[in-house]
């Protein structure tokens, strides 16, 4: 089952590192690991998308706490959160065929970020689902690129994640 | 004031009242040896023989003066061999501060003579570590080093410090408290909790406790003991836990595990209601815990909330400071009793027999049994990793005040002839004793040099089968006996060894001189050295 982990740590460098150690060194599946500042300066937020039972989400959170530079850890529930992820797609697209790429754009709300004689290149901004279910979509028109930034969460409401 | 960041560096020792340093010294770590130099009064420099060493007496410091302990090497290869040292301090959550050398800053990244990048390396064995690169943050880092080494699950942190940094001129002032936002142990026990914990243990009727190394690090040997005693409920302990509990005391059943005593294993089984304090039921202790979590009831405390849940599944956790937690459980517990319990596990405990081993050799068991019988209680044993330190912990009877310390978690070779001269360092007064086998003698006894020149009178035991004795039993036990890279010949002659370095040695080949021998060992009070030959076949198991 996949979970997504929010973890704050102090806006130092090494934190990444020593977290992705952590994951790969316990045998955790890490899906994606996408990571950013805050309103605050001094530190970062990391969402983590995680995969394993509620044992390995439990350690996962316990070992991250171990960590000295992380601050707060929570596995945000799907029905609460709300997710993102950013993916760019360039496709190999003859000059006959860009109307039919426009209309698959429209419908699934992704923009032409970029245009070329051979190329387009579209952007979508959606959930992991929705983003799987695009790729899935253009995949027979020549995908020669393809990018993700990995999927941030915040909880919805006025729920929030502090470092206090 | 202002001063070098290298003699600010030791103005934190002083504050932090480090009196004594393992260390190492070469070219990227001078600033801070020569600082040294003019605190030489204040802290004494201990110079080993190999790095990883200095981390070992490090270790052996630190368990025996319950602080944080400091060893220092240089960059590259010094920093890398501190990599095992790192790793076993650990394994075993003991609290030391290493510092390394590093090249100049600006050479960080381009592949500098003797450049190793050592906090990544030594990363996944490091509670934390800091890559010093601002001259006016070492105050700071040092202050927080030694409070995260020490609090909390205690363990290794690594501040590793750029030849220029340490050279680099500061305004130091030591700060006078830490905070962390993100590191605030528990140690406080929740205390509805700790009245279920109690109420669990008064319905129980066939309780267990098992201790671990964190009833040292949390320094609750007194707590546990009375808690026994006031509820009755018979005790058994890890590797790590060992010496806790005197072996006379009628409440204790011994190690458990996988080299451990049937009665202390059989009482697992057969327990009702496991309380788990500082004990984290590795799986050298405790090979099928989904068979025990299923039948028994099992009660954890820990300081790390990791450990709780993570190798055994648990009915009450208790996260908190074991000291802390035994001393309300101690004021909420009524007296109990529990002979019948008591009863069935001494009918188990079968009493020692030795048998008689081969012309030439002594049984090992029979020479740990009689050597606790005869060296004083507050004797420090440090074994070291293999059929030596099974003979010991399972052998040896430790009495009142006695404390064993060996490599448990790591298994780390050559540990105890480094963490013994620690050890000695940090009690001058007691008897220190070393028990190793031929082989991991030969991966330590480099430091015989260390403990001459720096006159640490430890008494080293040599046991030697001519073996590695664990992988050849282990060879003879689950691969058809067929042996291979377990025979050490080519070894020296022991005896001749220790002539070489100048210090007292006799060797112990039947019951005379097995006898000799330990009189010989409990009355020289220099360094000293005892080989005892042992067959090649004898076991551990």
């Amino acid at each position: 089952m996949k979970h997504t982990i929010s973890v704050l740590v102090e806006n130092h460098s090494g934190v990444l590192s020593r977290i992705s150690g952590l994951f790969s060194r316990r045998g955790f599946n890490i899906e994606s690991l996408a990571v950013g500042p805050t309103q605050d300066p001094t530190i970062s937020r990391i969402t983590i998308i995680a995969d394993g039972n509620e044992y390995t989400v439990e350690q996962i959170e316990k070992q991250l706490n171990k960590l000295i530079q992380v601050i707060k850890v929570k596995t945000l529930t799907k029905d609460e959160c709300l997710a993102r992820e950013l993916l760019i797609a360039k496709l190999s697209v003859p000059a006959d065929k860009r109307s039919e790429v426009m209309t698959i754009a429209e419908i699934t709300g992704a923009k032409v970020m970029d245009l070329s004689l051979t190329t387009m290149t579209l952007e979508l901004c959606d959930t992991y689902a929705n983003l799987k279910r695009f790729e899935e979509i253009i995949a027979p028109y020549n995908v020669i690129e393809l990018v993700r930034t990995g999927t941030i969460a915040i909880s919805k409401g006025a729920d929030t994640i502090t470092a206090k | 004031m202002k001063m070098t960041a290298a003699q600010a560096i030791v103005e934190c020792l002083k504050a932090e009242n480090i009196k004594v340093v393992y260390g190492y010294p070469g070219a990227a770590i001078c600033p801070l040896y020569d600082a040294l130099l003019d605190a030489k009064d204040d802290i004494k420099h201990v110079l080993v023989r190999h790095e990883a060493n200095g981390g070992h007496a490090a270790n052996g410091y630190a368990r025996i003066s319950g602080k944080p302990a400091v060893c220092i090497a240089t960059s590259g290869p010094g920093a890398v061999n501190l990599v095992t040292a790192i790793a076993t301090a650990h394994a075993d959550s003991i609290p030391i501060v290493c510092i390394t050398g590093q090249v100049n800053t600006d050479q960080i990244g381009s592949d500098a003579f003797q450049e190793a990048d050592i906090t990544g390396a030594a990363e996944p064995f490091v509670k934390h570590s800091y890559l010093l690169s601002n001259p006016d943050d070492l105050p700071r880092v040092f202050k927080e080093a030694f409070y995260i080494a020490g609090s909390g699950r205690p363990g290794p942190v690594l501040i590793d410090i750029p030849m220029d940094v340490q050279k680099a001129v500061i305004d130091f002032k030591y700060p006078k408290s830490v905070s962390i936002r993100s590191y605030k142990p528990t140690l406080k026990g929740n205390f509805n909790q700790i009245k279920r914990f109690v109420s669990s243990l008064e319905k129980a009727k066939k309780p267990l406790i098992c201790i671990g190394g964190g009833v040292f690090a949390s320094n609750a040997q007194k707590e546990i003991c009375e808690l026994a005693k006031i509820m009755q409920i018979p005790v058994i302990t890890t590797m790590m836990g060992l010496s806790v509990f005197s072996d006379d005391n009628p409440l204790f059943f011994g190690m458990l595990g996988m080299h451990g005593v049937p009665v202390a294993n059989k009482a697992v089984n057969d327990c009702d209601v496991l309380f788990l304090v500082g004990a984290r039921v590795g799986d050298r202790a405790v090979r099928a815990p989904l068979s025990i979590e299923k039948t028994t009831k099992i009660l954890h405390i820990d300081i790390d909330p990791a450990e709780i849940g993570k190798n055994i599944g648990v009915d009450y956790p208790l996260v908190g400071d074991a000291k802390l937690v035994l001393q309300d459980m101690i004021k909420l517990a009524k007296p109990m009793e529990h002979n019948d319990w008591i009863e069935y596990l001494n009918s188990l405990n079968k009493p020692d027999e030795f048998v008689k081993m081969p012309k030439g050799t002594v049984n090992p068991r029979e020479f740990m049994f009689k050597l606790s019988k005869s060296m004083p209680a507050d004797t420090i044993v440090a074994a070291d990793v293999g059929q030596n330190q099974i003979w010991t912990a399972t052998g040896y009877k430790f009495k009142d005040g006695g404390r064993f310390i060996t490599s448990g978690g790591m298994g780390t070779m050559g540990y105890s002839v480094p963490a013994a001269i620690g050890a000695k360092m940090a009690a001058p007064d007691r008897p220190v004793m070393v028990i190793c086998g031929d082989g991991s003698f030969q991966m330590n006894f480099m430091e015989l040099a260390t403990a001459i020149q720096h006159n640490v009178p430890i008494k080293i035991i040599v046991m030697t089968n001519n073996r590695l004795g664990m992988v050849r039993e282990l060879q003879t036990n689950g691969y058809d006996d067929r042996q291979i890279a377990v025979a050490l010949d080519g070894s020296p002659d022991f005896i001749k060894l220790a002539d070489a370095y100048g210090i007292k040695s006799c060797c112990v080949t039947d019951d005379k001189s097995m006898d000799k021998a330990i009189e010989f060992i409990k009355n020289t009070d220099e360094l000293c050295l005892v080989e005892v030959v042992v067959d090649e076949m004898a076991k551990t198991l």
